[in-house]
């Protein structure tokens, strides 16, 4: 049995020295997603019958083009933050967390790259 | 050191549900759920990028009745996480921490995510 204290044995290892930052990337894309997330909400509102032309037409809109954009960023960027605490919380064992939390950031930037491309497509596209 | 095996906290079974603790494990539970709806979001945007008939398929399967049911879920989830998430920032500037106040502050996010929900699912889902 080791001498040390329960304290030094805590004092040791301390913290990760990180947990900030992520913090705050998450109070910044949340304040970021309430106008974004209003606007997606009123846009979709916006195109009742969601069919092609009026789809692209707005898409084609530089403004709704970047905002689209912007949305995506920020929501992938808020979604990865968030559910790799849920991981973190319920997922134990160490290496199946880590393993679950790499495979969930992959997933996020390919998620977060596969739909902005097909915003910019349909944004720099010619004809409808 | 051996580690002593002691209780970890926090044993949320043994606690009575209170409206704090509903909604704080409900704010994830929508965040997760909205996490999913990103998925459906991005398969749509794509599908619009594959041209005029493929999206005519995606728009057919995503318009149908389930995904519409779907949607009034979603719905929800959005504007209790968007409700819910602004209490919380109002939190993280210290204000609103009293009592009665996260108490009162809780029941207007329930109240305006089940109005603001209702609304636009009976405006634009359905």
């Amino acid at each position: 049995m080791s001498l040390v204290s329960p304290l030094s044995r805590v004092l040791g290892l301390g913290s990760a020295k990180e947990g900030a930052e992520h913090w705050w990337a998450q109070r910044l894309t949340a304040v970021a997603l309430i106008p974004l997330g209003l606007w997606f909400a009123f846009a979709i509102a916006g195109l009742p019958d969601l069919s092609y032309g009026s789809v692209v037409t707005f898409i084609r809109v530089p403004m709704n083009g970047i905002l689209l954009v912007l949305t995506l960023v920020t929501l992938s960027y808020h979604s990865q933050l968030g559910v790799q605490v849920i991981v973190e919380d319920y997922v134990h064992g160490a290496s199946v967390k880590v393993v679950t939390i790499v495979v969930l950031s992959f997933a996020h930037v390919a998620v977060a790259v596969a739909g902005i491309f097909a915003v910019m497509k349909v944004a720099f596209g010619a004809g409808v | 050191m051996d580690r002593v095996e002691r209780p970890l906290s926090p044993h949320l079974q043994v606690y009575r549900p209170q409206i704090t603790s509903v909604l704080s494990i409900l704010h994830r539970a929508t965040g997760a759920v909205l996490s999913l709806g990103v998925l459906i979001l991005t398969y749509w945007l794509i599908s619009i990028a594959s041209g005029e008939a493929a999206y005519a398929d995606v728009r057919a399967l995503l318009g149908g009745g389930f995904f519409r049911l779907l949607y009034v879920g979603w719905c929800f989830c959005f504007f209790y996480h968007l409700a819910n998430g602004i209490r919380h920032l109002v939190w993280d500037v210290g204000i609103g921490l009293e009592r009665g106040q996260y108490q009162l502050s809780g029941w207007l996010v329930v109240g305006f995510a089940l109005l603001a929900s209702a609304i636009y699912s009976l405006a634009v889902i359905l």
